[in-house]
């Protein structure tokens, strides 16, 4: 375990709730996160965790709660609000641009920081050229931060599920960002990939300062990692702390166990 | 079936426009003639029309819902049914024996299909599948006037073709269209019993629901798709025999499928009854349109109206009236 | 062992990023340019020149504006013939109203005016898609002739509605335009715009914006979280995909058949330039180039095949058959290769950068 200080709260979401149609999907759930810290939910399958992260980023817009980014408190995100203040996520069902290369996926995240306009780029001299040489050099920098230079040119459709995922989280970096929301990086990886994962996250916490927001089923990555964890389930908020804390909580250990009432 | 409010409310605004519209033009410009009894006549003139959009429309959505094939050859696939109708009759066959004889050549049209076209391009992408179907649909179209050639021929199946009088002689429709509607009805009616209480028919459903739950449970999908095309053969014959009754038979038969496609957006893709709905309200709203606001802006609007009506609604409702809606997760 | 890139390092970004970056392709490039620009005008014939290449040329143009929005930014569209009807009597008004014109501002013009008009039927878009989007450029097409037909405006009141484009020149008496435009004129003039354009469309395919619209197409919700707005980026390749629609319209009825009828922009138009591409290949510049050359150069073949063969075949019955080998053919190559002539090109490469070695 490494002790660190937390900074101060960058993210803080407060009674939110979400339903489509019928179903209660998340209820009543508050949390903050700090700067600098890697903050992490948890919670059985259906608990709520994806559509929390979508939440945080603009895709699902909750009918209660807020959500206070930057000393901003709005009643939703949008997407272009979250993508331009530097939140930036990878997704459970990898979400990249299949008919792209590597290279191409990552060069997109960069979108936003690219100044040139539409008849520059088409005339690719000058300014355009420029940039594309600066972004290139940038996105560079990822892939040998992520080890992937070797397949820098290859069309994602054809890569392995554990390259996709480092891909995935290569475009995110792309953008820079601040809060980067992690929606199962380690889900069906071998252990040895399981392990580059955690490298790379807490690399990128330390390195970076990135704070991160996490969604893992691996207790121990879980556990090893986090600075606190949220606990849901079923769209519920069971408990929030540090990891010891959460362990050894009662709601939490009936939930992961099954307890019958 | 659960209809949404929003489609309610979306259906009852269109019927209100297409009373306000007719009747507020022909109360500001004397130009347009406007009296309640004609308004009838033209919009139900304009609903039995629809009902032969409808037909096929359908085509399209029976295939589409098995297969998630956007089936452009439904045009070709009437006017292929109805050249075969007639060139059989043509050559001495009676017309019971003939209208047999086509319907075993669009069943083992369905099969040549299946086997030459959908086998070879499974799991291939929609843009694909559906280009293809505009290669079938050249193909088709050839080789229909290959073999009976391209002349107008008259399809007469003794269907009255004249004018009636109705409502103590008020509204004038034409008998030949209200068979027509009558026909479609039926039609329609077999079909969602087939659906509903046949085993092919449930299984078509489980189809069009979930491919991969369909294999797993042991439905074989190529029968499926056989089973599809042959019935949405059966459709273009009906419609075939309705269209070239009324126009001839000819090519422009084909150019029925162009009509059909803002239906066929309107109503959704996938839904029979959107079919149905879809082809009242662009028959209905085309006729209404062309009498009472078309000689206002020069006429002759039957190209485009019914497609600017559809994307009007698809502005509403990007699904179609009753297709089923796409939720997008990540 | 004559093609492969071993044994080429490159030591900048820039020259990674140069649009061909093994030698023989660059060298390829340029043999092809010069066939293009010197050996085709000195050897061909005036009917070659006129019929075939004049034509595959611009409506390989068309094909490069429709691959941008359907095969780059994945928004299928069946409005292409409006667009380039757009463009011609955009042309054709500039150059009645405004003589003193110059022949390339006119041209560019009505390109920009297309791209107005693209813009305009491209909003709808942003909520419909896949093929409700495709039938609902149809309404753009259908609109767009019936307009063009219904109202004198748009051909000064002809009385025929067919209307003939007037004689321009590039400068002095070079005429491109017009009964005293020689082929070589047109031909040269056509080819270095669609060389351009294409140059230029292969610049924004691997810039910023390419890679926007090809993620728009790969998966637009993941696009938008990474910060691409829909609605610009759906609307730059509808705006640039008419604005070079709109150029091979104008080209057709000005350079090609020197008159301007909106029957030459009708749906089945829409649906030749969409055949182009997709037997060329989507989402490839070279595609539309080798699907153009094969959809001008097919029907040519049917209709000649038979006397090559010694047979008599009456004319309808002719058509007839070219529609049947036509569908055929399609169906034939998308089974054989979904992804088009470019990709069998990519193919035969990749075979021969490892040739004579099996891997």
């Amino acid at each position: 375990m490494h002790e660190r200080k937390l900074g101060e709260v960058v993210l803080r979401v407060e009674g939110i709730s979400l339903s489509f149609g019928a179903m209660r999907v998340l209820n009543n759930i508050s949390f903050d996160v700090r700067q600098g810290e890697i903050r992490s939910i948890i919670g059985p399958n259906g608990a709520g965790k994806s559509s929390m992260l979508n939440v945080i980023n603009g895709v699902y817009h909750p009918q209660q709660g807020t959500i206070t980014y930057r000393g901003v408190t709005r009643d939703q995100m949008k997407v272009h609000h979250a993508a331009a203040q530097g939140i930036a996520r990878t997704f459970q069902n990898i979400a990249l641009f299949k008919g792209m290369s590597t290279l191409d996926n990552i060069m997109t995240g960069r979108n936003l920081k690219i100044k040139s306009n539409m008849l520059q780029q088409a005339i690719y001299w000058g300014k355009a050229q420029k940039e594309e040489i600066e972004h290139r050099k940038k996105v560079e920098e990822i892939i040998d931060f992520l080890e992937i230079q070797a397949i820098r040119k290859t069309p994602v459709g054809k890569l392995p599920y554990g390259m996709q995922k480092r891909v995935e989280l290569g475009r995110a970096l792309a953008a820079e960002p601040e809060l980067l929301l992690l929606d199962e990086p380690m889900a069906g990886m071998n252990v040895e990939e399981k392990e580059d994962m955690c490298r790379f996250v807490l690399d990128i916490n330390d390195e970076f300062g990135t704070t991160i927001v996490l969604i893992e089923h691996d207790m121990g990555v879980v556990m090893d990692l986090s600075d606190r964890v949220v606990v849901l389930d079923y769209g519920l908020q069971l408990a929030d702390g540090p990891p010891d804390e959460v362990r050894a909580n009662q709601a939490v250990i009936d939930a992961y166990l099954g307890v019958s009432n | 079936m659960r209809i949404e409010k929003e489609v309610i409310y979306i259906f009852l605004a269109t019927l209100f426009l297409m009373v306000a519209i007719p009747w507020s033009v022909g109360q500001l410009s004397k130009d347009i003639f406007f009296e309640w009894p004609f308004f009838f006549e033209v919009a139900i003139g304009g609903l039995l029309a629809g009902v032969m959009y409808s037909l096929v429309a359908l085509g399209f959505v029976l295939i589409f819902k098995a297969s998630g094939v956007f089936n452009f050859a439904q045009g070709a696939m009437v006017l292929f049914s109805a050249l075969t109708l007639v060139g059989l009759n043509e050559r001495g066959l009676p017309m019971w024996l003939a209208i047999i004889v086509t319907l075993a050549v669009m069943l083992l049209l369905a099969i040549v299909i299946e086997r030459v076209v959908l086998r070879s391009l499974v799991n291939q992408e929609h843009i694909i599948l559906f280009m293809a179907t505009i290669g079938i649909t050249y193909f088709l179209d050839g080789f229909g006037q290959t073999l009976w050639g391209s002349e107008v021929k008259i399809l007469d199946l003794g269907i009255p073709n004249s004018p009636g009088l109705y409502f103590d002689g008020r509204i004038l429709i034409n008998d030949f269209d209200l068979v027509a509607a009558l026909i479609a009805g039926i039609l329609v009616i077999s079909l969602a019993l087939f659906f509903q209480y046949t085993r092919i028919g449930r299984a078509l459903r489980a189809v069009a629901d979930d491919h991969q739950a369909a294999l797993s449970v042991g439905i074989p999908l190529k029968h499926i798709w056989v089973i599809v095309w042959a019935v949405a053969g059966i459709v273009a014959l009906v419609a075939g025999i309705m269209w070239g009754s009324k126009l001839g038979v000819q090519f422009s038969l084909a150019l029925i499928a162009l009509k059909a496609l803002p239906v066929l957006i309107l109503g959704g893709f996938t839904s029979v009854p959107g079919a149905i709905v879809g082809g009242l309200i662009i028959g209905a709203g085309e006729k209404l349109a062309e009498v009472f606001v078309a000689p206002l802006i020069g006429g002759g609007i039957e190209d485009w109206f019914a497609y600017m009506l559809a994307l009007a609604f698809l502005v509403f409702r990007p699904q179609g009236l009753f297709g089923e809606k796409i939720i997008e997760r990540v | 062992m004559l093609y492969r890139e071993a044994g080429e390092f490159k030591s900048t970004y820039r020259a990674d990023q140069a649009i061909l970056t093994i030698r023989q392709d660059r060298w390829f490039m340029w043999a092809l340019l010069v066939v293009a620009f010197l050996v085709i005008p000195l050897v061909s014939s005036e009917y070659w020149l006129g019929t075939i290449m004049l034509p595959f040329l611009i409506l390989a143009l068309a094909a490069l504006g429709l691959n941008v929005l359907t095969g780059y930014a994945g928004q299928l569209s069946l409005g292409t013939g409006g667009f380039m009807a757009t463009g011609a009597f955009a042309a054709y008004k500039l150059a009645t109203a405004f003589p003193e014109l110059h022949i390339l501002v006119v041209i560019l013009m009505s390109g920009g005016i297309t791209a107005g008009v693209g813009l305009l039927f491209g909003i709808p878009s942003l909520r419909i898609k896949g093929f409700y989007l495709a039938v609902a450029t149809l309404a753009s097409q259908f609109f767009l002739i019936w307009m063009f037909n219904k109202f004198g405006w748009f051909t000064n009141y002809s009385s025929s509605g067919v209307i003939s484009a007037p004689p321009m020149s590039l400068f002095g008496d070079n005429f491109v335009t017009g009964p005293y435009a020689t082929p070589e004129a047109k031909y040269l003039f056509t080819l270095t715009l669609v060389v351009l354009f294409a140059l230029m469309t292969k610049n924004l395919v691997r810039s910023n914006i390419g890679r926007e619209w090809m993620a728009v197409r790969d998966m637009d919700i993941a696009a938008e979280i990474i910060g691409i707005k829909m609605l610009p980026t759906k609307l730059k390749a509808f705006g640039y995909s008419s604005f070079l629609c709109g150029i091979a319209g104008a080209l057709w009825a000005f350079v090609y058949t020197g008159s301007v009828e909106p029957l030459a922009f009708d749906v089945n138009r829409s649906f030749q330039i969409l055949f182009m591409i997709i037997i060329g290949g989507l989402g490839s510049i070279m595609g539309a180039f080798l699907g153009a050359a094969f959809i001008v150069l097919l029907p040519i073949f049917l209709s000649n095949a038979p006397h090559w063969f010694g047979l008599n075949i009456a004319v309808d019955m002719i058509s007839h058959i070219e529609f049947m080998v036509f569908g055929a053919l399609i169906i034939f190559f998308l089974i054989v290769e979904p992804h088009g002539l470019a990709r069998l090109w990519q193919l035969l490469k990749e075979k021969l950068r490892l040739w004579p070695f099996p891997y």
